[in-house]
Protein backbone atom coordinates (compact mmCIF):
# COMPACT_ATOMS: atom_id res chain seq x y z
CA UNK A 1 0.00 0.00 0.00
CA UNK A 2 2.81 2.39 0.85
CA UNK A 3 4.78 1.56 -2.24
CA UNK A 4 3.83 1.96 -5.85
CA UNK A 5 2.97 -1.15 -7.84
CA UNK A 6 3.05 -1.78 -11.56
CA UNK A 7 -0.53 -0.55 -11.84
CA UNK A 8 -1.16 1.77 -8.93
CA UNK A 9 0.32 4.64 -6.99
CA UNK A 10 1.23 3.97 -3.36
CA UNK A 11 0.13 6.10 -0.43
CA UNK A 12 3.47 7.90 -0.16
CA UNK A 13 3.44 8.93 -3.81
CA UNK A 14 -0.17 10.11 -3.51
CA UNK A 15 0.52 12.11 -0.36
CA UNK A 16 3.60 13.68 -1.94
CA UNK A 17 1.57 14.59 -5.00
CA UNK A 18 -1.20 16.31 -3.08
CA UNK A 19 1.13 17.97 -0.62
CA UNK A 20 3.17 19.50 -3.43
CA UNK A 21 -0.02 20.48 -5.25
CA UNK A 22 -1.36 22.39 -2.25
CA UNK A 23 1.99 24.01 -1.50
CA UNK A 24 2.55 25.09 -5.12
CA UNK A 25 -0.88 26.74 -5.24
CA UNK A 26 -0.30 28.32 -1.84
CA UNK A 27 3.14 29.67 -2.72
CA UNK A 28 1.87 31.06 -6.00
CA UNK A 29 -1.03 32.82 -4.31
CA UNK A 30 1.05 34.22 -1.47
CA UNK A 31 3.83 35.24 -3.84
CA UNK A 32 1.43 36.99 -6.18
CA UNK A 33 -0.16 38.85 -3.30
CA UNK A 34 2.88 39.71 -1.23
CA UNK A 35 4.88 41.51 -3.93
CA UNK A 36 2.30 44.30 -3.97
CA UNK A 37 1.93 44.71 -0.22
CA UNK A 38 2.37 48.26 0.99
CA UNK A 39 5.32 49.07 3.18
CA UNK A 40 3.14 49.59 6.22
CA UNK A 41 1.15 46.41 5.69
CA UNK A 42 1.41 44.04 8.64
CA UNK A 43 2.24 41.18 6.26
CA UNK A 44 5.01 43.06 4.47
CA UNK A 45 7.72 41.24 6.42
CA UNK A 46 5.90 38.08 7.50
CA UNK A 47 4.52 36.93 4.15
CA UNK A 48 7.93 36.79 2.43
CA UNK A 49 9.34 35.03 5.49
CA UNK A 50 6.67 32.31 5.31
CA UNK A 51 6.93 32.16 1.53
CA UNK A 52 10.68 31.53 1.72
CA UNK A 53 10.37 29.08 4.61
CA UNK A 54 7.73 27.01 2.84
CA UNK A 55 9.69 27.25 -0.41
CA UNK A 56 12.79 25.75 1.16
CA UNK A 57 10.73 22.97 2.76
CA UNK A 58 9.11 22.32 -0.62
CA UNK A 59 12.57 21.86 -2.10
CA UNK A 60 13.40 19.18 0.46
CA UNK A 61 10.05 17.49 -0.20
CA UNK A 62 10.76 17.57 -3.93
CA UNK A 63 14.18 16.02 -3.47
CA UNK A 64 12.55 13.27 -1.44
CA UNK A 65 9.83 12.93 -4.05
CA UNK A 66 12.31 12.43 -6.87
CA UNK A 67 14.29 9.96 -4.77
CA UNK A 68 11.09 8.10 -3.98
CA UNK A 69 10.29 7.99 -7.65
CA UNK A 70 13.67 6.45 -8.41
CA UNK A 71 13.52 3.87 -5.62
CA UNK A 72 10.03 2.79 -6.59
CA UNK A 73 8.34 1.27 -9.55
CA UNK A 74 6.67 3.94 -11.63
CA UNK A 75 3.18 2.67 -12.42
CA UNK A 76 2.44 2.16 -16.10
CA UNK A 77 0.30 4.90 -17.61
CA UNK A 78 -3.34 3.93 -17.84
CA UNK A 79 -4.07 1.66 -20.81
CA UNK A 80 -6.98 3.84 -21.87
CA UNK A 81 -4.51 6.50 -22.98
CA UNK A 82 -3.31 6.66 -26.56
CA UNK A 83 0.46 6.49 -27.09
CA UNK A 84 0.39 10.19 -27.91
CA UNK A 85 -1.42 11.00 -24.66
CA UNK A 86 1.02 8.87 -22.69
CA UNK A 87 3.94 10.70 -24.17
CA UNK A 88 2.38 14.15 -23.71
CA UNK A 89 1.41 13.54 -20.11
CA UNK A 90 4.85 12.16 -19.36
CA UNK A 91 6.50 15.32 -20.73
CA UNK A 92 4.12 17.57 -18.82
CA UNK A 93 5.00 15.71 -15.61
CA UNK A 94 8.72 16.12 -16.30
CA UNK A 95 8.36 19.83 -17.04
CA UNK A 96 6.32 20.24 -13.84
CA UNK A 97 9.15 18.72 -11.84
CA UNK A 98 11.77 20.89 -13.54
CA UNK A 99 9.67 24.03 -13.10
CA UNK A 100 9.13 23.40 -9.38
CA UNK A 101 12.85 22.87 -8.86
CA UNK A 102 13.48 25.96 -10.96
CA UNK A 103 11.17 27.98 -8.73
CA UNK A 104 12.96 26.79 -5.60
CA UNK A 105 16.41 27.49 -6.99
CA UNK A 106 15.62 30.94 -8.38
CA UNK A 107 13.87 31.87 -5.14
CA UNK A 108 16.95 30.84 -3.21
CA UNK A 109 19.16 32.85 -5.57
CA UNK A 110 17.17 36.06 -5.02
CA UNK A 111 17.34 35.97 -1.26
CA UNK A 112 20.94 34.84 -0.98
CA UNK A 113 22.44 37.12 -3.65
CA UNK A 114 23.97 39.36 -0.98
CA UNK A 115 25.27 36.52 1.16
CA UNK A 116 22.31 36.52 3.54
CA UNK A 117 21.09 33.12 4.60
CA UNK A 118 17.42 32.12 4.50
CA UNK A 119 15.66 31.65 7.81
CA UNK A 120 13.22 28.77 7.69
CA UNK A 121 10.50 29.53 10.29
CA UNK A 122 13.29 30.45 12.70
CA UNK A 123 13.94 26.71 12.99
CA UNK A 124 17.15 26.70 11.02
CA UNK A 125 18.79 28.76 8.34
CA UNK A 126 19.99 27.78 4.90
CA UNK A 127 23.37 29.34 4.21
CA UNK A 128 23.96 31.54 1.20
CA UNK A 129 26.40 30.65 -1.52
CA UNK A 130 26.72 34.29 -2.52
CA UNK A 131 26.27 35.68 -5.99
CA UNK A 132 27.15 33.60 -9.02
CA UNK A 133 26.35 36.30 -11.53
CA UNK A 134 26.10 40.07 -11.57
CA UNK A 135 22.66 41.46 -10.67
CA UNK A 136 21.72 37.98 -9.51
CA UNK A 137 18.71 39.19 -7.52
CA UNK A 138 17.28 40.84 -10.64
CA UNK A 139 17.86 38.01 -13.06
CA UNK A 140 16.79 35.31 -10.61
CA UNK A 141 13.83 37.47 -9.64
CA UNK A 142 12.63 37.86 -13.21
CA UNK A 143 13.02 34.15 -13.90
CA UNK A 144 11.19 33.38 -10.64
CA UNK A 145 8.31 35.62 -11.67
CA UNK A 146 7.89 34.36 -15.23
CA UNK A 147 8.54 30.75 -14.33
CA UNK A 148 5.79 31.00 -11.73
CA UNK A 149 3.29 32.01 -14.40
CA UNK A 150 4.50 29.21 -16.64
CA UNK A 151 4.30 26.69 -13.81
CA UNK A 152 0.84 27.70 -12.72
CA UNK A 153 -0.32 27.64 -16.35
CA UNK A 154 1.01 24.13 -16.69
CA UNK A 155 -0.57 23.10 -13.38
CA UNK A 156 -3.93 24.36 -14.58
CA UNK A 157 -3.49 22.40 -17.81
CA UNK A 158 -2.62 19.31 -15.79
CA UNK A 159 -5.69 19.88 -13.62
CA UNK A 160 -8.02 20.46 -16.55
CA UNK A 161 -6.70 17.33 -18.26
CA UNK A 162 -7.38 15.31 -15.10
CA UNK A 163 -10.89 16.75 -14.84
CA UNK A 164 -11.55 16.05 -18.51
CA UNK A 165 -10.58 12.41 -18.01
CA UNK A 166 -12.81 12.19 -14.97
CA UNK A 167 -15.93 13.99 -16.13
CA UNK A 168 -15.87 13.75 -19.90
CA UNK A 169 -13.95 10.58 -20.72
CA UNK A 170 -14.99 8.90 -17.43
CA UNK A 171 -11.96 6.64 -17.67
CA UNK A 172 -11.04 6.54 -13.99
CA UNK A 173 -7.62 8.11 -14.42
CA UNK A 174 -8.15 10.72 -11.71
CA UNK A 175 -9.00 7.98 -9.19
CA UNK A 176 -5.49 6.60 -9.54
CA UNK A 177 -4.23 9.59 -7.56
CA UNK A 178 -6.67 9.07 -4.64
CA UNK B 1 29.08 46.38 -22.24
CA UNK B 2 27.96 48.64 -19.41
CA UNK B 3 31.55 49.72 -18.86
CA UNK B 4 32.00 50.52 -22.54
CA UNK B 5 28.78 52.51 -22.63
CA UNK B 6 29.77 54.48 -19.59
CA UNK B 7 33.22 55.10 -21.06
CA UNK B 8 31.55 56.46 -24.17
CA UNK B 9 29.32 58.68 -22.09
CA UNK B 10 32.31 60.02 -20.20
CA UNK B 11 34.21 60.51 -23.41
CA UNK B 12 31.35 62.48 -24.90
CA UNK B 13 30.99 64.57 -21.73
CA UNK B 14 34.70 65.25 -21.81
CA UNK B 15 34.56 66.39 -25.38
CA UNK B 16 31.94 68.98 -24.56
CA UNK B 17 33.69 70.28 -21.48
CA UNK B 18 36.66 72.02 -23.10
CA UNK B 19 34.15 74.26 -24.86
CA UNK B 20 32.71 75.38 -21.57
CA UNK B 21 35.74 77.02 -20.09
CA UNK B 22 39.44 77.29 -20.32
CA UNK B 23 39.89 76.09 -16.75
CA UNK B 24 41.39 72.68 -16.03
CA UNK B 25 39.28 69.66 -16.86
CA UNK B 26 38.79 66.88 -14.38
CA UNK B 27 37.21 63.44 -14.48
CA UNK B 28 35.66 61.85 -11.43
CA UNK B 29 37.90 59.18 -10.02
CA UNK B 30 35.32 56.41 -10.22
CA UNK B 31 38.00 54.02 -11.48
CA UNK B 32 39.99 54.45 -8.30
CA UNK B 33 36.86 54.57 -6.18
CA UNK B 34 37.34 58.13 -4.89
CA UNK B 35 33.89 59.31 -5.68
CA UNK B 36 30.68 58.36 -3.91
CA UNK B 37 27.05 58.97 -4.57
CA UNK B 38 25.41 58.08 -1.29
CA UNK B 39 21.86 58.49 -0.14
CA UNK B 40 19.95 58.15 3.06
CA UNK B 41 16.29 58.00 3.88
CA UNK B 42 14.51 57.67 7.19
CA UNK B 43 13.24 54.21 8.00
CA UNK B 44 9.84 54.52 9.64
CA UNK B 45 11.11 57.72 11.18
CA UNK B 46 13.15 55.69 13.64
CA UNK B 47 16.52 55.40 11.93
CA UNK B 48 18.44 56.13 8.74
CA UNK B 49 18.81 53.73 5.89
CA UNK B 50 21.83 54.42 3.75
CA UNK B 51 22.89 53.22 0.35
CA UNK B 52 24.82 54.29 -2.68
CA UNK B 53 25.08 54.10 -6.45
CA UNK B 54 28.09 52.09 -7.45
CA UNK B 55 28.35 52.90 -11.14
CA UNK B 56 28.67 56.41 -12.49
CA UNK B 57 31.01 58.58 -14.49
CA UNK B 58 31.46 62.28 -14.50
CA UNK B 59 33.58 65.20 -15.46
CA UNK B 60 33.91 68.84 -14.53
CA UNK B 61 36.09 71.82 -15.10
CA UNK B 62 37.33 73.86 -12.21
CA UNK B 63 39.38 76.91 -11.54
CA UNK B 64 39.48 78.10 -7.95
CA UNK B 65 39.68 81.70 -9.18
CA UNK B 66 36.62 81.41 -11.39
CA UNK B 67 34.23 79.07 -9.67
CA UNK B 68 31.21 80.39 -11.54
CA UNK B 69 32.67 79.02 -14.79
CA UNK B 70 32.57 75.52 -13.39
CA UNK B 71 30.33 72.98 -14.99
CA UNK B 72 29.80 69.40 -13.93
CA UNK B 73 28.14 66.50 -15.65
CA UNK B 74 27.56 63.15 -13.96
CA UNK B 75 25.95 60.09 -15.50
CA UNK B 76 24.61 57.57 -13.04
CA UNK B 77 23.51 54.00 -13.61
CA UNK B 78 20.42 53.72 -11.40
CA UNK B 79 20.59 49.92 -11.59
CA UNK B 80 23.80 50.09 -9.56
CA UNK B 81 21.88 51.03 -6.42
CA UNK B 82 23.26 49.18 -3.42
CA UNK B 83 21.63 49.30 -0.03
CA UNK B 84 23.40 46.21 1.23
CA UNK B 85 20.31 44.01 0.87
CA UNK B 86 19.67 42.18 -2.41
CA UNK B 87 15.91 41.82 -1.91
CA UNK B 88 15.51 45.51 -1.13
CA UNK B 89 17.76 46.49 -4.05
CA UNK B 90 15.61 44.45 -6.38
CA UNK B 91 12.54 46.25 -5.04
CA UNK B 92 14.21 49.65 -5.42
CA UNK B 93 15.17 48.85 -9.01
CA UNK B 94 11.64 47.71 -9.77
CA UNK B 95 8.70 49.64 -11.21
CA UNK B 96 7.67 51.09 -7.86
CA UNK B 97 10.90 53.01 -7.43
CA UNK B 98 13.73 53.54 -9.91
CA UNK B 99 12.11 51.49 -12.68
CA UNK B 100 15.52 50.82 -14.19
CA UNK B 101 14.19 48.65 -16.98
CA UNK B 102 12.41 51.67 -18.40
CA UNK B 103 14.78 54.39 -17.21
CA UNK B 104 18.27 53.04 -17.51
CA UNK B 105 20.03 56.36 -16.98
CA UNK B 106 20.13 59.17 -14.48
CA UNK B 107 22.02 62.35 -15.03
CA UNK B 108 23.06 65.53 -13.31
CA UNK B 109 24.10 68.59 -15.28
CA UNK B 110 24.96 71.76 -13.42
CA UNK B 111 23.38 74.99 -14.59
CA UNK B 112 24.80 77.53 -12.16
CA UNK B 113 27.58 77.32 -9.64
CA UNK B 114 28.22 80.15 -7.23
CA UNK B 115 31.05 80.72 -4.83
CA UNK B 116 29.71 81.38 -1.35
CA UNK B 117 33.18 82.02 0.03
CA UNK B 118 35.04 80.04 2.61
CA UNK B 119 35.14 77.00 0.29
CA UNK B 120 31.35 76.83 0.21
CA UNK B 121 29.64 76.47 -3.14
CA UNK B 122 26.08 76.40 -4.28
CA UNK B 123 25.60 74.07 -7.21
CA UNK B 124 22.32 74.38 -9.06
CA UNK B 125 21.68 71.81 -11.72
CA UNK B 126 19.23 69.58 -13.51
CA UNK B 127 18.79 66.10 -12.16
CA UNK B 128 17.17 63.61 -14.49
CA UNK B 129 15.73 60.60 -12.77
CA UNK B 130 13.01 58.29 -14.12
CA UNK B 131 12.91 60.52 -17.18
CA UNK B 132 11.91 63.53 -15.08
CA UNK B 133 14.26 66.50 -15.09
CA UNK B 134 14.11 68.86 -12.14
CA UNK B 135 16.39 71.56 -10.87
CA UNK B 136 18.03 70.75 -7.57
CA UNK B 137 20.41 72.64 -5.34
CA UNK B 138 23.53 70.99 -3.95
CA UNK B 139 25.20 72.70 -1.04
CA UNK B 140 28.80 71.86 -1.62
CA UNK B 141 32.11 72.36 0.01
CA UNK B 142 35.53 72.17 -1.49
CA UNK B 143 37.58 69.79 0.64
CA UNK B 144 40.98 70.33 -0.92
CA UNK B 145 43.12 70.31 -4.00
CA UNK B 146 46.70 69.67 -4.92
CA UNK B 147 49.20 67.22 -6.29
CA UNK B 148 48.76 63.55 -5.56
CA UNK B 149 51.79 61.33 -4.79
CA UNK B 150 51.63 59.64 -8.20
CA UNK B 151 52.23 62.55 -10.52
CA UNK B 152 48.67 63.73 -10.88
CA UNK B 153 46.60 66.63 -9.62
CA UNK B 154 43.31 66.31 -7.79
CA UNK B 155 40.51 68.35 -6.32
CA UNK B 156 37.69 67.10 -4.15
CA UNK B 157 34.30 68.28 -3.02
CA UNK B 158 31.43 67.05 -0.97
CA UNK B 159 27.85 68.13 -1.16
CA UNK B 160 24.37 67.42 0.05
CA UNK B 161 20.97 67.77 -1.47
CA UNK B 162 17.49 66.56 -0.79
CA UNK B 163 14.92 65.31 -3.24
CA UNK B 164 11.33 64.23 -2.82
CA UNK B 165 10.41 60.73 -3.99
CA UNK B 166 7.17 62.02 -5.49
CA UNK B 167 8.91 64.82 -7.35
CA UNK B 168 10.58 62.16 -9.45
CA UNK B 169 7.53 60.02 -9.93
CA UNK B 170 8.07 57.53 -7.11
CA UNK B 171 4.58 57.30 -5.71
CA UNK B 172 4.99 54.26 -3.50
CA UNK B 173 4.54 55.26 0.12
CA UNK B 174 7.27 54.41 2.59
CA UNK B 175 5.50 56.29 5.36
CA UNK B 176 5.21 59.90 6.41
CA UNK B 177 8.80 60.13 7.65
CA UNK B 178 10.26 58.77 4.45
CA UNK B 179 9.08 61.03 1.67
CA UNK B 180 12.48 62.57 0.93
CA UNK B 181 15.91 61.22 0.22
CA UNK B 182 19.09 62.98 1.28
CA UNK B 183 21.91 62.77 -1.20
CA UNK B 184 25.45 62.85 0.06
CA UNK B 185 28.07 63.31 -2.60
CA UNK B 186 31.78 62.99 -2.23
CA UNK B 187 33.73 63.46 -5.39
CA UNK B 188 37.35 63.63 -6.33
CA UNK B 189 38.42 64.74 -9.77
CA UNK B 190 41.70 63.95 -11.46
CA UNK B 191 43.01 66.71 -13.69
CA UNK B 192 43.39 65.59 -17.28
Amino acid sequence: MLLNTQNSYGVVTKLLHWLVAIVVFGLFGVGFWMVDLGYYDYWNKLAPHYHKSVGILLLTVMVFRVAWRFFNVTPEPSQVLSPKEKKASHYVHMVLYVAIFGMCVTGYLISTADGRSIQVFNWFSVPALGAFIENQEDIAGNVHEWLSYGLIGLVIMHLLAALKHHFIDRDGILKRMF
Amino acid sequence: MKKILLALITASSLMTLPLLASAADYVLDDEGGHAFINFKIKHLGYSWLTGRFNTFTGAFNYDAAKVSDTKIIVDIDPASIDSNHAERDRHLKGPEFLNVRKFGKAKFVSTKISDKGNNQLEVVGDLTLLGITKSIVINAEKIGEGKDPWGGYRVGFSGTSRIGLKEFGMEESLGPASTHVDLELHIEGIRQ
